[in-house]
C-alpha cells in the first residue's frame, strides 16, 4: 500500500505543476483525509482488514478521477470495542480534521461513533455494521451506510418461507440487539402471510450449547426453522443440528450471516441451508467477476462480503469527488451528490434510500458443495423502512 | 416435555457434564490439589483445540493429531511449570492470577499470530461419524457417546491415581505439608513439575475432543474458565469426585434450565453454586478441613 500512496503522490504532484501554469486550484493541494475506524485486531480482525482493502482497491482503480485530489488515510484500530469508539471518532474528526470517516465493523462501536459525529462536519460511511437505529433513529444528513440494515437480510426470508410452504416455525437466535432485529424483521413479513412462530428461542450470549435447544425444536416439530447466528456461533449452531439428525428432516433457514466465511469450518453440517443475502460469492455478473479477479490479485485471497462493503465505500467517494471535480468543502453539495449516485457494486447496481442506507436485492442462497449458491432473488430493490429517522 | 425427549435432554446434559469433567479435572488437580490458582486454564483447552485443527491439516489423521497435540500440551505444561509457575507456589494468589492472566494475553495473541481469527473446524473422525437414532426424528452422534465414554474412564483413571497409588498419596500429602514431604525425602518438586503438567494436559485434550464438535474460535478459552471454576468449587477443592458429581450437576441443570426457565438460564449454574455453598460452603465432597 506504501507503494501506492507515493504513486498517488507523485501523479498528483504532477497535475499540481501542471496546474501550476494555469489558475492554481485550491482543492488540489490539499489531500482528502479519509479517517478509517475499523478493527484491526481482535475477533473481528479479518473483516476490518477485508473492509480496508476492498475500499483501497476501488481508490486505487479510480485514482484518475479524484481531479489530483491525492487520499490521506488515517487508520485506527477500535478493536470492535464500543467503549473506545467515542475517543477514536473525535480524534479523526478534531484532531485529524478527516473530511471522510469510514467505519466500524461492530453495530455497538456503531452506536458509540454515531454519538459523536452525527450532523457533524465529517461525512461518515458504514461499511459493515448494521443496526436498524443508524439508518433509524439514529439517522442523519452526514451518515451514509454502504452495507445493510439487519432488516434486510431477514424480511424477505419470511415470505421466502411461506413460498416454500412453511406455515410453523421456530425462530432462534441469541439474544443481542442484531439477533433479535433479525428474528423481528423475520417475523414481521412471515406473520403477515399468515405464518406462525411456534416458539422464539433467545439464548443468551455467548453461549454456544445448543443441544439442548435443538432438541427443544425437535419436540415441537415445525415445518422449518429461522436463525440468526453469525461467526464462531454460526459454526457451531449449523454441526450441531447437523449432529442431532434435524439437517434434511426440518429446513434450516437463516440470515446470510448464518454461512458467511464459515462455510470451511462448517463443512457437509451446512450443505442445504437457505439464506438471504445482499451477495454471494458466486453472483454473476460482470461487475462481480472483475471484482474478484482484481482483489485476488491485489491481495492474493479470494474476496468476501466484507471486501465487497469496502469497495463500494471507495466507489462512493471516488464518484462523490468526481462529480464534484475535486472540490469537497462544500459539506451539502457533498451530501446531495451521494445521495444521487448510483453504484456500480459487485453485488449489483444500488441507490440510497431516504435515510442513506442501501435499496439492494437480497439474494436467496443455498449451499451446495461447500459455496453459496445463488437460487433466486428473495427481493428486488429491497428499502429498509428506516422507522423513526426524521430526515425528508 | 415427554418422555422420550426428557430422556435426550437429560444425555445432553450428562454428556455436556462429562465433557466439563475433563476440563474441570486438570484445574481440579492444579487449583484443587496443588493450590496453584492458573487462570490461564481455559487457554490451554483453546491451544489444545487448535492444535489438534493444525495437525489434522498436516496429517489429516485424527488420532495421530489428537495424540500429537497430548504430548505437546504435556510438554507445554512442563515448561510454563519449571520457567513460571515454581516460583509462585510461595506466593500468595493475587501473584498466581496476576502472571496467568498474562498468560491468558499471551496465548490469545500467539493464537491470533500462528492460526488467525477465523472460525475453524476439525471433521468427525471417519470411524465414529455415525449416529443412532433416538425418537422418529431426532439423531445421536457416535462420536458424542465416545467422548462422553472417554470422559467418564479417564475420571475413572484419576479418580485410582489420585487415590489409590502410592504417587497420589504423594500429591495429597504434599499439598497438605510441602516441606514435611520433601524431609521424607521425596523430589516435591519433580512431582509437581509433573501434575502441573498432567493438568494442562487434561484441559488440552478436552480441547482435543471437543474440536470435531464446536467451532474452533478466538477466546473460546474464556468460555469454559468460569464454568470450570464453579465445578471445581461446587465439588469441594481437591476433590476428584467431587469435580465428577458437580459437573454432572452442572451439566444436566443448565440443560434443562436453557429449556424450561430461558429467562433466568443464564444465571441458574450460579444460583446452584450459590445454594450448595450455603448449604456446604467447603463444597459437596471437599478434601481439606
Amino acid at each position: 500500500m506504501k507503494k501506492h500512496t507515493s504513486l498517488l503522490t507523485l501523479a498528483s504532484a504532477l497535475i499540481v505543476s501542471l496546474a501550476g501554469w494555469s489558475a492554481p486550484t485550491a482543492a488540489a493541494d490539499k489531500p482528502i483525509k479519509v479517517g478509517v475506524m475499523l478493527p484491526f485486531s481482535g475477533v473481528y480482525a479479518a473483516l476490518g482488514d477485508a473492509g480496508r482493502n476492498g475500499m483501497k482497491l476501488a481508490l486505487e482503480q479510480h485514482a484518475d478521477k479524484l481531479h489530483g485530489r491525492n487520499i490521506e488515510f488515517i487508520e485506527m484500530d477500535t478493536e470492535a470495542r464500543p467503549d473506545r469508539a467515542p475517543e477514536i471518532a473525535t480524534s479523526l474528526m478534531s484532531q485529524k480534521k478527516a473530511d471522510f470517516i469510514i467505519g466500524p465493523v461492530h453495530s455497538g462501536v456503531a452506536m458509540g461513533m454515531l454519538k459523536v459525529l452525527r450532523n457533524k462536519k465529517p461525512v461518515v460511511i458504514i461499511p459493515n455494521a448494521g443496526a436498524n437505529a443508524a439508518t433509524g433513529p439514529w439517522c442523519a444528513p452526514n451518515v451514509f451506510r454502504t452495507s445493510f440494515s439487519a432488516w434486510q437480510p431477514s424480511y424477505p426470508m419470511g415470505k421466502a418461507a411461506l413460498d416454500k410452504g412453511y406455515k410453523k416455525v421456530v425462530t432462534m437466535s441469541w439474544n443481542y440487539g442484531f439477533g433479535k432485529e433479525s428474528l423481528a424483521a423475520f417475523e414481521e413479513s412471515f406473520k403477515a402471510g399468515g405464518g406462525k412462530v411456534l416458539k422464539k428461542i433467545m439464548v443468551p450470549f455467548p453461549k454456544t450449547e445448543f443441544q439442548s435447544y435443538i432438541t427443544d425444536i425437535a419436540s415441537l416439530k415445525p415445518d422449518a426453522v429461522f436463525v440468526f447466528f453469525a461467526g464462531g456461533g454460526a459454526v457451531k449452531f449449523v454441526k450441531d443440528y447437523n449432529a442431532m439428525g434435524l439437517s434434511g428432516k426440518i429446513p434450516l433457514l437463516g440470515s446470510g450471516f448464518l454461512t458467511e466465511g464459515t462455510l470451511t469450518a462448517q463443512g457437509d453440517a451446512a450443505e442445504g441451508v437457505i439464506t438471504g443475502l445482499h451477495y454471494a460469492d458466486g453472483l454473476d455478473n460482470p461487475a462481480n467477476h472483475a471484482f474478484r479477479a482484481d482483489y485476488e490479485k491485489a491481495f492474493g485471497k479470494p474476496a468476501d462480503l466484507y471486501a465487497v462493503q469496502g469497495y463500494d465505500t471507495g466507489l462512493l467517494i471516488a464518484m462523490a469527488v468526481d462529480q464534484l471535480k475535486g472540490n469537497i468543502s462544500d459539506q451539502g453539495k457533498l451530501i446531495q451528490t451521494m445521495e444521487s449516485l448510483t453504484i456500480p457494486s459487485p453485488r449489483g447496481d444500488f441507490t440510497f434510500s431516504r435515510a442513506h442506507n442501501p435499496i439492494q436485492t437480497i439474494y436467496l442462497r443455498t449451499v451446495e458443495n461447500g459455496e453459496n449458491r445463488v437460487i433466486g432473488v428473495a427481493a428486488e430493490a429491497l428499502e429498509d423502512p428506516a422507522r423513526g429517522c426524521k430526515m425528508k | 416435555m415427554d418422555f422420550a425427549i426428557f430422556l435426550v435432554q437429560l444425555l445432553n446434559g450428562l454428556q455436556y457434564g462429562l465433557l466439563l469433567f475433563l476440563i474441570a479435572s486438570g484445574l481440579t488437580l492444579v487449583f484443587g490439589v496443588m493450590g496453584i490458582l492458573n487462570l490461564a486454564h481455559g487457554s490451554m483447552y483453546m491451544v489444545g483445540a487448535y492444535l489438534v485443527w493444525y495437525f489434522f491439516q498436516l496429517t489429516d489423521q485424527f488420532l495421530l493429531s489428537a495424540l500429537i497435540s497430548a504430548a505437546l500440551a504435556l510438554g507445554l505444561g512442563v515448561l510454563i511449570e519449571k520457567t513460571l509457575i515454581h516460583r509462585l507456589y510461595k506466593r500468595n494468589h493475587l501473584d498466581q492470577v496476576l502472571l496467568t492472566i498474562g498468560m491468558i494475553f499471551v496465548f490469545n495473541a500467539l493464537q491470533s499470530i500462528l492460526w488467525g481469527d477465523d472460525p475453524l473446524g476439525v471433521p468427525v473422525p471417519e470411524l465414529l461419524s455415525g449416529s443412532i437414532h433416538l425418537t422418529e426424528l431426532v439423531e445421536y452422534p457416535v462420536y458424542r457417546l465416545f467422548v462422553a465414554a472417554l470422559c467418564l474412564l479417564l475420571a475413572g483413571a484419576l479418580y485410582l491415581v489420585i487415590n489409590r497409588t502410592r504417587i497420589g498419596m504423594l500429591i495429597r500429602a504434599g499439598e497438605s505439608n510441602r516441606e514435611m514431604v520433601e524431609c521424607l525425602g521425596v523430589n516435591i518438586n519433580q512431582l509437581y513439575t509433573l501434575v502441573f503438567g498432567a493438568g494442562v494436559m487434561l484441559a488440552a485434550l478436552a480441547g482435543v475432543v471437543a474440536a470435531p464438535m464446536i467451532s474452533i474460535v478466538p477466546g473460546m478459552g474464556e468460555h469454559v474458565l468460569i464454568t470450570c471454576f464453579v465445578v471445581v468449587v461446587i465439588g469441594g477443592m481437591g476433590s476428584i469426585k467431587g469435580a465428577f458429581v458437580a459437573a454432572l450437576l452442572v451439566g444436566v441443570v443448565d440443560t434443562f434450565a436453557s429449556v424450561l426457565v430461558p429467562g433466568v438460564s443464564s444465571m441458574i449454574v450460579y444460583i446452584l453454586m450459590a445454594v450448595i455453598l450455603l448449604i456446604k460452603p467447603e463444597g459437596l465432597f471437599s478434601s481439606q478441613k
